[in-house]
């Protein structure tokens, strides 16, 4: 049977939440594609995950456990997908459309034939093929896109499209491949890895909560307090330009048209106008709060609740209400 | 050295935009264009390596579009660039990301280039496909999402942000650079600067005069990725708001309303 490929985004040898949306993703089309779901890991460490792939509904993992597929710049990633490609002639590759699995994608693209959607928020099949959903403009439009005839369909999954579900199937069977690198796929060498995140504390992609905080904080001392209801709540921090320019928190957390697209269950702002830029970052949110002290603020027009008011007030109040509540 | 710089022209966000029924994206014509502002990043950081090596740094601004896209070429000399191509043929109309890039890397590959220094991504599209593609169409590397980039004796350093940090790399020249706006703060162009940009070399092309361009990948026609429908988002219904009395007591309403949706 054909196969519908799931490239599994990791770190430090687990899948990360997206991927097992991804299998979500797989799962909700293999039946009318007709093809079974099949993961592909890159990089050493897929035997220990082959239990959680597969309880997520892989059927097998195709892996190379070459340390080369992450220690230079996306070539090699492409080369080995590639050449798994000319192997097993997939059906389709899902990734996730994070920034950079799409460089994977784009140059992949290139060189099968592929065509590429990005960010897709819905599946289906019409007549044999992938149909993708996503949301352009900053969530102002919903599109439906296909790939042409005869391309191979590359579809980027945004994150919390899919709920990750265990199906509970046997650990996915391990099928290791061969890859021969080009010289090319070794010219640019990752030298450092930085991780400056905190491991406790999730993404503000994964987070189906995220706390966020803009110019009214008043000061980077403000996003200790966002971080502690965050916690709270098992949620991830975000920001507006303003605070992530006036370097009150770190660019790769700002949310919007120059940050990140984010779609939480839950989004909760507290000093941020929801200026138009900001919004193309978070509006397709299942739900939005706002807290705010100016009634006028745009964001209230796009928030299920509104608070009216100083939030050194309300947030440490909130704060102190949720640990009662713990007790 | 050269450095080609590829902007795009993109809608004003801020402005309201209509959806053409025919094309399924916007109408140009409902809304003002600007330059992309990522691009901005783009150039400042081309202007900021061009001042730092010295005269042996040509910068040249790539555009593809129809005429009206000629402004926005100007409007990235007046920052300083050295010189301008635009790239005007009806067959560009309706690609693709992938065929954007074939055009993109035609032009940079005819204007010959050591670094191409793209936005991270567009604000209209925001596919951030472009530039991987690109440089896999040129073979060289693809040092995307850059908050620091650094060139000395033919390769560059260059941080790549990613969701837990960076990642640091190096990479040989030619190489295509994509930066995020952490890399620099763009300055605004002097009346010197605008005045300047009236008079400096820009070429006009079609796609005949691309090298190596293969125009059956271009267009329409050609798109692999295809658009067959588009819908302006429902409208959200209005939510409660309350205001708090100062004292933030208001937090007790709103951690009523969480635990009723089940968040705590
Ligand atoms: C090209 C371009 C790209 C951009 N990209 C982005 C992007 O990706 N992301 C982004 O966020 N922005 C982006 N912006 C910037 C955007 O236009 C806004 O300037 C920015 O979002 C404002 O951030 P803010 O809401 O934190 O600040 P402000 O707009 O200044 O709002 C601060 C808010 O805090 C409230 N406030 C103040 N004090 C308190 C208090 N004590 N309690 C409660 N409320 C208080 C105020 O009433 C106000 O509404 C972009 C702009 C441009 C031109």
């Amino acid at each position: 049977m054909s196969e519908l490929l799931v490239l599994v985004d990791h770190s430090g040898g687990q899948p990360r939440k997206i991927s097992l949306q991804l299998l979500a993703a797989a799962r909700a089309v293999a039946g009318d594609l007709g093809v079974d779901v099949a993961a592909v890991w890159l990089g050493p460490g897929a035997a220990d995950a082959a239990g959680v792939l597969g309880a997520h509904g892989a059927a097998r993992v195709h892996h190379w456990d070459d340390a080369d597929a992450k220690g230079f710049v996306t070539v090699p990633q492409v080369e080995a997908l590639e050449q798994l490609v000319a192997a097993v002639a997939p059906a389709g590759v899902l990734f996730a459309s994070s920034n950079h699995v799409k460089d994977v994608a784009a140059r992949l693209a290139v060189r099968v034939g592929g065509g590429v959607i990005t960010d897709a928020t819905g599946l289906a099949v019409d007549g044999g093929a992938l149909v993708a959903t996503k949301e352009v403009f900053g969530g102002d439009v919903i599109t439906t896109s296909r790939v042409a005839d005869g391309a191979l369909p590359i579809v980027g999954i945004a994150s919390n499209a899919f709920a990750a579900e265990e199906v509970g199937g046997a650990p996915a069977e391990l099928v290791p491949f061969d890859v021969t690198l080009s010289d090319a796929a070794r010219t640019a060498p990752v030298t450092d890895v930085v991780q400056q995140a905190s491991a406790d504390r999730p993404d503000i992609a994964e987070a189906a909560i995220v706390v966020s905080g803009g110019r009214g904080l008043g000061d980077a001392s403000g996003f200790s307090l966002l971080e502690q209801l965050a916690d709270l709540l098992g949620g991830g921090v975000g920001a507006s330009r303003a605070a992530t320019d006036a370097g009150w928190y770190p660019h790769r957390y700002q949310i919007g048209q120059t940050g990140r697209t984010i779609s939480p269950t839950l989004y909760l702002g507290a000093g941020i106008s929801g200026a138009i830029q900001h919004r193309a970052g978070m509006q397709t949110s299942q739900y939005v709060v706002a807290v705010n002290k100016d009634p006028e603020a745009p964001i209230f027009q796009i928030a299920d609740f509104g608070v009216v008011g100083d939030l050194h007030q309300v947030v440490p109040k909130l704060i102190a209400a949720l640990e009662a509540r713990r007790g | 050295m050269r450095i080609v710089i590829p902007v795009k022209w993109v809608p004003d966000t801020a402005g309201e935009k209509q959806i053409d029924p025919d094309r399924l994206t916007v109408d140009r014509t409902s809304v003002a264009s600007v330059l992309c502002p990522v691009n901005e990043f783009a150039i400042e950081e081309a202007m900021r390596i061009k001042e730092a090596h010295g005269d042996d740094v040509e910068t040249v601004v790539l555009i593809v579009g129809p005429e009206e896209a000629g402004p926005t070429a100007a409007k990235a000399l007046s920052y300083g660039l050295d010189r301008a191509v635009r790239v005007t043929d009806d067959a560009v109309a309706g690609s693709d990301a992938l065929g954007t890039a074939q055009v993109l890397a035609a032009a940079v590959r005819t204007i010959g280039f050591d670094v191409v220094l793209f936005g991270n991504q567009s604000t209209d599209a925001r596919t951030s496909l472009v530039p991987a593609a690109v440089a896999e169409l040129l073979g060289v590397p693809s040092i995307t999402y850059a908050r620091r980039l650094e060139i000395a004796d033919g390769a560059l350093t260059a941080d790549r942000e990613h969701e837990e940090g960076w990642d640091t790399v190096t990479s040989p020249l030619p190489a295509v650079v994509s930066v995020v706006e952490a890399i620099n703060e763009p300055r605004f162009p002097s009346f010197k600067g605008i005045m300047a940009a009236k008079s400096k070399p820009s070429d006009v092309w079609d796609l005949s005069q691309l090298d190596g361009l293969d125009s059956g990948l271009v267009g329409a026609d050609a798109a692999r990725a295809v658009v067959t429908s588009a819908a302006p988002r429902p409208p959200k219904a209005a939510g409660t708001v309350v205001t708090d009395d100062g004292s933030g007591a208001a937090a007790d309403a709103l951690l009523d309303w969480m635990a009723e949706k089940k968040f705590v």
